[in-house]
């Protein structure tokens, strides 16, 4: 009996408590209302970032390293391995915060130095109000796509540069290029700072100059493809053709190792581009989708139109086709229906083609993997046709207005100059930034080894290793 | 004695392994080699580059043997390397000075 006297008061106590906590609780949420991180959205970004990593190592360095010939199959490997690394090491050191915090519109600042003030507790903002990811997760999760841009550039000047040259241009071109395109084209404030339109108008003005200007670029078209592209053709122009270049075999050792590597990068990309989403929802899986069909359709146009123009269908053309696939939809793969995402992968198979065979002839540079062709045409392509088939009347998602919570109205007139500032800035910002960086490293390196070491292959002269062992 | 050495296409080699050995052939030397003759190379496309390949991979082999067996082995080689279409390869004789068994010592036809 005692024993139920003194339940019921502590009971009534508790509910008294808990009648009071109500009205702290509510005035609280009002002032505070700080989201927690969803776990399978924080999950899925762990496991995005690793497929990312997975994408570089090893597989572009195994569809690079497929690529050249057997003397140069440890120096490619090495260098994707390294520049990995190394932009890895830079990101978190200074990379990250001149990309992703606040500064002008075309670099941010130094206050998250060593990702300084970053905890466990702290969180990023995603495309959706109220939802966050771990920033901790958000700031790796970047700094792949950090580590894998300047690795496509090395596909150009294959073959033939110093490793101690490479290394300085990438450091160079890591800090001068890519980071302020990454603050450029993704740095915002989040939706939750469009409160109202004049809150939305602070919040914009504080974004990168690309997002100012509307460009939208959902895994990276311009920061990446666009971005490394540049880099790689100014490259290829300034250290020069291969010595024998048109005249002797240089043709690639093994086309098994680039198959896999292109299948790795395939799956890969998946953490890339639906990871992009920074949430586990449906728009994840409509990037996802459209990562797949892309893919799998530039990988048939490329292969039909060489079956059609040369007479046959090559493994390393399907192995191509997926490839710029994935370059042509990862601007548009949030963006775009599956219809858009067919049409976008139908056509970059065939555009990238000619960019690998007319366009390169064109341009007469020793783009020795053909970086260029690939990610640069196939990089354009996917901004220009992102800014069509975002449409709504086209099948599209459209772009979400965070003041008025709905999708905006479309206008792909109005899209496409966006997206025609994001191109050509892009073009003209990597463009100078390689020149000067690899005319400073000319000037103090050296970009090339001796003829005799070239043709001697970089594995044993740079390395002191070979690959193969008969 | 003779030396023959015959340039054949290289699937064909355990066919032409299986003839000699009938004939009572006791060794072989196979070598893998490139040439070129009537058949020509051919071309390999990667992406926008072209490369003739001018030299195909053939497998050299060679037999040392006593005269009496010429005819038989270069006919034995002849059937069994044969596919009737171009590129099949030729066959060369050459006369054989000498022979030495390094292990013995022995040299001449018994060496062989």
């Amino acid at each position: 009996m005692k024993k139920i006297i003194v339940f019921s008061s502590l009971m009534l106590a508790v509910l008294a408590v808990m009648a009071v906590g109500t009205g702290f609780a509510e005035e609280a949420a009002a002032v505070v209302a700080a989201p927690v991180p969803n776990k399978g959205d924080t999950a899925w970004m762990i496991v995005s970032t690793l497929l990312v990593t997975l994408m570089t190592i090893p597989g572009l360095a195994l569809f690079y390293g497929g690529l050249v010939r057997s003397k140069n199959m440890l120096s490619v490997l090495m260098q994707v391995f390294t520049v990995f690394s190394l932009c890895m090491v830079l990101w978190v050191i200074y990379g990250y915060s001149v990309a992703f915090t606040e500064g002008n519109a075309f670099f941010g600042g130094f206050s998250k130095i060593l990702l300084k003030g970053i905890t466990v507790d702290s969180v990023a903002a995603t495309f959706s109000k109220g939802v966050v990811i771990p920033e901790l997760v958000y700031a790796f999760f970047q700094a792949t796509f950090a580590a894998i841009t300047p690795a496509l550039i090395l596909g150009a000047f294959a073959e033939r540069m110093k490793f101690s040259a490479v290394l300085a241009f990438i450091v160079l071109w890591f800090s001068f290029a890519y980071l302020p395109i990454a603050h450029m084209v993704w740095y915002w404030a989040g939706p939750d700072a469009y409160t109202d339109a004049a809150a939305g108008e602070k919040a914009l003005a504080t974004a990168g100059f690309l997002f100012q200007k509307g460009a939208i670029d959902f895994a990276g078209g311009t920061v990446v493809h666009i971005n490394a592209a540049i880099a790689g053709l100014i490259g290829a122009f300034m250290v020069g053709k291969r010595v024998g270049y048109g005249k002797e075999s240089m043709a690639p050792h093994s086309l098994t190792m680039t198959m896999i590597g292109a299948c790795l990068l395939w799956v890969g990309w998946f953490g890339f581009n639906a990871g992009s989403n920074l949430e586990a929802n449906g728009l994840a899986g409509l990037a996802f989708g459209n990562t797949m069909l892309a893919t799998a359709a530039a990988a048939l146009s490329w292969t039909f139109t060489e079956w059609i123009i040369k007479g046959k269908p090559s493994m390393l053309g399907a192995a191509s086709g997926a490839v710029a696939g994935l370059v042509a939809v990862t601007p548009a793969c949030g963006w775009v229906g599956i219809g858009g995402a067919l049409v976008i992968g139908l056509l970059a198979g065939i555009i990238c083609l000619w960019g690998v065979n007319g366009l390169k002839r064109m341009l007469g540079a020793d783009d020795a993997l053909d970086v260029f062709g690939v990610h640069g045409v196939g990089g354009m392509l996917g901004a220009i046709l992102t800014g069509i088939f975002a449409d709504p009347a086209l099948g599209g998602v459209g772009v979400y207005d965070y003041v008025a919570n709905k999708v905006a109205d479309y206008s792909i007139a109005t899209q496409l100059t966006s997206q025609m500032w994001a191109i050509g800035t892009t073009i003209l910002w990597s463009g100078i930034v390689s020149l000067v960086a690899y005319k400073l490293v000319d000037m103090t390196i050296g970009l090339r080894v001796t003829e005799e070491e070239e043709r001697e292959g970089l594995d044993t002269v740079s390395h002191g290793e070979s690959a193969y062992h008969n | 004695m003779k030396f023959v050495s015959a340039i054949i296409k290289p699937f064909k080699l355990n066919e032409v392994r299986e003839s000699l050995t009938a004939l009572g052939v006791k060794g072989v030397t196979v070598t893998e080699v490139k040439g070129f003759g009537r058949q020509k190379g051919h071309t390999e496309m990667y992406r926008g580059a072209e490369y003739v390949i001018e030299f195909l991979p053939k497998l050299k082999i060679e037999v040392a043997i006593d005269d009496s067996q010429l005819e038989q082995v270069v006919e034995g080689i002849k059937k069994s390397a044969n596919t009737g279409k171009i590129g099949d390869g030729k066959i060369f004789v050459f006369d054989l000075e000498q022979v030495t068994r390094i292990r013995t010592g022995e040299s001449g036809p018994e060496a062989l």
